[in-house]
């Protein structure tokens, strides 16, 4: 039952981080209809970015949880710069261009990325100075939850509840649907199309930047590499639940982090990923529009 | 000022540069000390960087716009060389004549390169055939690849099967695999295909790399012998050298076939189904062979450019066929120009050949290839040679009507 519990908690944990980046995914997904492969760097950056920032705030004497909340938002103003950054470079010139050449650019600014961090940073892995461990929790959630694993999961669902209510609430968020919906006619009624997407990258980036402060304080170390993997699983999340739909890209990354968890815990840990690979391809097979998606119907 | 809009936007974007790039460029961490290294003089670079770089991508951006409606794509200098019989037929003998020296005139380590850089053109030509013809996006086509070398390498292990017997069984392996992938994914669009034939290579990988039993684990296969001829001893010179040869031999027969398949039946019901999949259904044409097909075919290539590539390093580890591999030969069909043969020739030999010889940047080899990428879909999203369709026109008996 503890072995259980245990596998369970740390599938939440790493199911919630997948989600908060793979709403990026299925949010530009969503309106652009681009796999923006980059997405993965723009988490690798908001950790390390985090990183830095912890350190020189740690070294200035700042403690406890005002490091955490700093590095944070630090963390999340650089990431969303380079995610709007990213899109008017790379995907801005390519909007009326074959559906190829976007894919290309975006796998091309993500080997571009990875290559700068690790050309201006370093190829080793760097420690991650544990922030979420300075959270005092009450005994009762302590006995059954550690703390860094608590804060993961709580700050991801508060997170996604905002983007929720932002989304079905506001101006912005009414926009952002119209546009993912039918882009020329939100042209058409008065949208500025151009300035959705942008926020569309913007707040993305900014999920996926607390999602690498969080997993790498929860993990502990990190290095040039790790937006890869984590995007791959992130997008894999995304297709899941149903690419576009934002619930189904939260109930996607619940999902591969669980089967990840049990997969490793009771079969092999050696496959960890091939078991999240061969969830997708099961998916797809058997649901290609997802877990949550709405078909869509073809036509000429 | 004729520029000065450019100018000022550049230096604008400089500014947002420094400041983007500011905590990854200067601070470092040093976390076994616990010291901040600041490398201020990173900023000068990237601001200065930044500035010449804006403004160039913004010249061309605006020259583009100016003079993207007049030019027809497919008219291009380098097309009207390839038309003209006059041009083409010394240029193609030059080449011939080049390919046949090269191997004695330049090094065994020249020769190595070349011979990587031929299995990259069979590479490209073989993914052309499921990205540029039929409009499948595979991004794992290294799975092939892999399946190939692994079929050589575990064959001869096993059985001491020799190269040329594996060569048709690495090719029908591939393509088994091929039909395998595509089968349950055909029914999938374009990107959804795309992630699962990624997932589908991470998966052969990882079993490559832990299946200890099977494929020897991340250490690899080791020893695996050099194609034979006709049962002579080769030095190892000899044997690069006959390498080379095999491979030109090796890629002109993929040229042959795949220019063949693309005038054929199946080849125009491939462009069909690229260009349009529910008219194409429309027309008659069974849009799972077809696609199947096209999986097939292109496998086959990648399964022989991996018999191929065990032969030639004589070891292989599940290390050579990762997604970088795979994005490398995605890049060379995209930046050839989907489609064209001879497109995906000369990018497959720029991209391999390019970062070989310049090896003083051989730290910033990635990063370059990553922006090249990126400033190539921006600027010539169509590639160095766009695929043209074969026309059949009519024209008038011009000297006829004097008389």
């Amino acid at each position: 039952m503890n072995f259980f519990w245990d596998l369970f908690l740390g599938g939440i944990t790493r199911g919630s981080i997948y989600a908060l980046i793979a709403l990026g995914y299925t949010m530009v997904y969503g309106i652009l209809e681009l796999i923006n492969f980059a997405h993965g760097e723009i988490y690798m950056i908001g950790a390390f970015t985090a990183l830095i920032a912890a350190s020189i705030l740690t070294m200035q004497g700042l403690t406890g949880i005002s490091v955490l909340l700093l590095a944070m938002v630090i963390a999340v103003l650089y990431s969303s710069a380079y995610g709007y950054s990213v899109e008017k470079i790379a995907y801005k010139p390519l909007r009326q261009a074959p559906r190829l050449s976007p894919l290309i650019s975006a796998i091309g600014m993500s080997i571009f990325l990875q290559n700068y961090v690790m050309l201006a940073q370093t190829s080793d892995f760097l420690p991650f100075p544990d922030l979420l461990m300075d959270v005092e929790l009450p005994e009762a959630i302590a006995e059954w939850i550690a703390p860094s694993e608590f804060m993961i999961v709580v700050s991801a669902a508060v997170l996604m509840i905002c983007l929720t209510l932002v989304l079905k609430f506001t101006k912005m968020g009414k926009a952002m649907r119209a546009v993912a919906q039918d882009r020329e006619m939100a042209m058409l009624l008065g949208i500025n199309v151009n300035r959705i997407i942008s926020r569309t990258f913007i707040i993305g980036s900014a999920l996926a930047a607390i999602g690498g402060v969080l997993i790498g304080s929860h993990v502990g170390r990190i290095n040039f590499y790790i937006g890869f993997a984590a995007g791959i699983k992130a997008f894999t999340a995304a297709v899941l639940g149903g690419i576009g739909s934002i619930p189904g890209a939260m109930l996607g990354g619940l999902v591969l982090g669980l089967t990840e968890s049990f997969a490793t815990g009771y079969v092999s840990s050696d496959y960890e990923n091939v078991f999240a690979f061969a969830l997708l391809v099961l998916i797809l097979i058997f649901k290609p529009e997802g877990l949550l998606g709405r078909s869509s119907q073809q036509k000429v | 000022m004729k520029f000065g809009e450019e100018l000022k936007k550049s230096f604008f974007i400089a500014l947002g540069l420094i400041l983007l790039t500011f905590p990854i460029m200067v601070v470092q961490v040093n976390t076994i000390e616990n010291v901040i290294v600041w490398r201020w003089r990173n900023l000068i670079f990237i601001g200065l960087g930044g500035f010449i770089f804006s403004f160039v991508w913004l010249l061309f951006q605006k020259k583009k716009s100016e003079s993207s409606p007049q030019t027809p794509a497919g008219h291009s200098r380098l097309h009207r060389i390839i038309d003209e019989p006059r041009l083409y037929r010394p240029a193609l003998s030059i080449i011939a004549f080049f390919a046949l020296i090269f191997p004695f005139v330049f090094s065994h380590y020249q020769v190595n390169i070349m011979t990587t850089a031929l299995i990259y053109v069979m590479l490209g030509l073989g993914l052309n055939i499921e990205v540029g013809l039929a409009g499948l996006l595979d991004l794992g086509y290294v799975a092939f690849y892999a399946v190939g070398a692994y079929s050589y390498a575990l064959l001869n292990y096993h059985f001491g099967l020799g190269f040329w017997s594996a060569l048709p069984v690495g090719a029908i392996l591939a393509a088994f695999a091929g039909i395998l992938v595509g089968f349950p994914v055909l029914r999938l669009r374009g990107d959804y295909l795309a992630i699962v034939t990624l997932a589908f290579a991470e998966i052969i990988r990882l079993v490559l790399e832990n299946w200890n039993e099977f494929s020897f684990g991340p250490s690899g296969i080791s020893n695996i012998p050099r194609p034979g001829f006709f049962g002579i001893k080769l030095t190892p010179e000899q044997s690069a050298i006959y390498m080379y040869f095999l491979l030109i031999l090796m890629c002109i027969f993929t040229i042959f076939v795949i220019h063949r398949l693309q005038h054929s039946r199946i080849g125009r019901a491939w462009v069909a189904l690229r260009e349009d999949e529910l008219a194409c259904q429309a027309m008659g044409i069974d849009k799972t062979k077809a696609k199947l097909a096209a999986f097939a075919l292109g496998a086959t290539w990648a399964g022989m450019a991996g018999v191929l590539f065990a032969a030639k390093t004589t070891f292989i580890n599940p290390a050579s066929f990762t997604f970088l591999e795979s994005a490398m030969i995605l890049s060379i069909v995209v930046l050839g120009g989907m489609g064209s043969v001879v497109g995906v020739v000369i990018a497959a030999l720029a991209l391999i050949l390019i970062p070989e010889y310049l090896r003083v940047f051989s730290n910033y080899r990635m990063l370059l290839f990553g922006a090249a990428l990126i400033i190539m879909m921006v600027f010539r999203p169509q590639g160095i040679l766009a695929d043209r369709r074969k026309k059949y026109e009519f024209h008038k008996l011009e000297s006829g009507e004097g008389n």
